[in-house]
């Protein structure tokens, strides 16, 4: 297959590309196993008491 | 985590840069009253439009953008630029990159832009693009700011002692970076000669239509929204002595927020000579903006859950708190407006400064005055504000002049598209466009009221803010337990 219609086929499946990182994204906030530090990680602010 | 916080805590006065921060608050203060001011003046000139004095310095085309970039840019930017370097530094746990000159670089640098872009206003030296009107060489001086604004960001980001970068970051970022790629590509320019003011842009016909509003709406997806959301994740927690309601939550905001803001700029463009696919394609991607907008909106009130009573006696935290709720009212009507159909009626009229002003003041402004609230007495190290009364008094009045702003331009720009709109019985346009103007003026009374009590609002807070600088202390500061507590 040439170049430039592999080119073609990758640019025009742009909104794959963005759904299936976007699904990724939201698979790895809402991971059981990231739950704790995502708790720590929103006390980052609380954490300087200044 | 927070061992190595308390730990640090003797070390905390030299430990970050901060006067380049207490200047940033000053001169917020400073460019919003003056952004207020000029709000009022070209109000006033559209009720009795004599008030221009037949001066080419003071005509209405003139100031207009004076005010759009003094409360943009100056106002908002200038408050973006401090809370930036706060923020960074504090949830990064690290000095600023670059330390004191590089952040003052930063600061006096974009203040030199300011001046500038205002002057040449006044001048009548424009590129006529919206909210990018400076001419080449202020565009080419602003871009060595950003960069340096981007150096000190990154480069604090980078030698964090946080493993974690907080959610605020991440807006913060997204704006200093989404705002160099909008202003290098929108202002392409090839100027006439190297010593004159003049250019011509690189764009042309629709393509330079859609750039601009590429632009333009970006400015607000991400000048506006996100990097003012990246005040509310860390002001509102601080303010509340909370964490965010939901860290989850913020990632998905972020993210869908970055992912869908960028298509959204063709609903500028409807039932013009772009193509019609992309006018969809813009509609489409604003409707959707809906859901993180509301899911944004639900995180920043919901942290105040458990809390609420603190409203009733932190007035500061109150302004913040209000923003969210103007957030959330203005990100529901920009969607329903971006509808083909419904546009049809509001492109054009004043509906759209309505919408635009509920997001300027009810947001932005809101949330800077609730984070400048929160920021002086820690800044100058003072138990508190000045006067807790006096902020109840500015949030009352300010408010005020919001509904009356708003309310009175719903009216006058759907009074507007219909009678624009309207035909008689024998196919003729019903009314001239005369009438059109005639009709308005009544409102644009009311509006003028409102930007007056905006505007009183504004210098109450600047009173305030300056006997607590000089380090006073009332009697109603004292009886505010919260304001020492936090």
């Amino acid at each position: 297959m040439a170049l430039e219609a592999l080119h073609q086929i990758l640019a025009s499946a742009w909104t794959i590309w963005a759904v299936l990182i976007f699904a990724g994204i939201a698979r790895w906030a809402w991971r059981p196993a990231n739950r704790r530090r995502f708790e720590q990680d929103a006390n980052i602010p609380l954490n300087d008491e200044n | 985590m927070s061992s190595l916080a308390v730990a640090r805590a003797d070390h905390r006065g030299p430990r970050y840069v901060e006067d380049v921060i207490r200047a940033a608050v000053v001169l917020t203060m400073f460019w919003g009253v003056v952004a207020f001011l000029a709000g009022v003046v070209i109000a006033a000139q559209l009720v009795w439009p004599q008030l221009s004095f037949d001066s080419q310095y003071l005509t209405f085309g003139r100031l207009r953008p004076l005010h759009t970039s003094a409360a943009i840019f100056a106002f908002g930017g200038t408050a973006l630029i401090g809370t930036a370097f706060h923020v960074v530094q504090r949830t990064c746990r690290a000095r600023l990159f670059g330390g004191a000159p590089l952040g003052w670089f930063v600061l006096l640098g974009y203040q030199f832009f300011i001046v500038t872009a205002a002057a040449s206003y006044l001048l009548g030296i424009t590129q006529s693009k919206e909210y990018a009107e400076p001419e080449w060489f202020i565009d080419l001086w602003l871009t060595i700011v950003w960069v340096a604004y981007l150096v000190a960001y990154l480069g604090t980001v980078l030698k964090r002692e946080e493993p974690h970068i907080y959610v605020a970051n991440w807006f913060y970022l997204a704006f200093i970076i989404t705002i160099a790629m909008l202003h290098i590509v929108n202002n392409l320019a090839v100027p006439v000669s190297i010593t004159g003011s003049k250019s011509y842009g690189a764009w042309s016909g629709v393509q330079d239509a859609m750039i601009q509003w590429w632009y333009g709406h970006n400015a607000v997806g991400f000048f506006l929204t996100a990097a003012f959301l990246g005040m509310m994740y860390y002001y509102i927690p601080k303010a509340a002595n909370r964490p965010i309601y939901s860290y989850r939550l913020s990632i998905i905001h972020f993210w869908s927020l970055v992912f869908l803001y960028i298509w959204a700029g063709p609903h500028h463009l409807h039932y013009t000579s772009l193509p019609d696919w992309a006018q969809t394609l813009g509609m489409v991607f604003s409707v959707m903006l809906w859901m993180p907008s509301w899911g944004g909106m639900i995180n920043g009130l919901m942290t105040l859950s458990g809390a609420w009573d603190k409203l009733r006696t932190d007035p500061g935290l109150r302004f913040s708190v209000t923003a969210v709720g103007f957030y959330g009212m203005a990100t529901f009507e920009g969607p329903v407006m971006s509808i083909k159909a419904v546009n049809s009626l509001s492109h054009y009229t004043d509906w759209t400064i309505g919408h635009v002003h509920s997001g300027a003041l009810g947001w932005v402004a809101f949330i800077v005055f609730g984070t400048l609230y929160y920021l002086t007495p820690k800044m100058w190290n003072r138990p508190a504000m000045w006067s807790v009364r006096l902020i109840s008094w500015h949030y009352w009045i300010a408010t005020l002049g919001i509904v009356l702003y708003i309310t009175a331009m719903w009216v006058s720009g759907i009074m507007q598209g219909l009678m624009w709109r309207a035909y008689d019985e024998l196919g003729f346009l019903q009314y001239s466009f005369v009438e059109t103007v005639a009709a308005m003026q009544p409102f644009y009374m009311i509006r003028l009221l409102g930007g007056l009590f905006f505007l009183s609002g504004g210098l109450i807070m600047a009173y305030n803010m300056w006997r607590t600088i000089r380090g006073e202390v009332s009697a109603s500061a004292v009886a505010a337990p919260r304001a020492i507590a936090a």
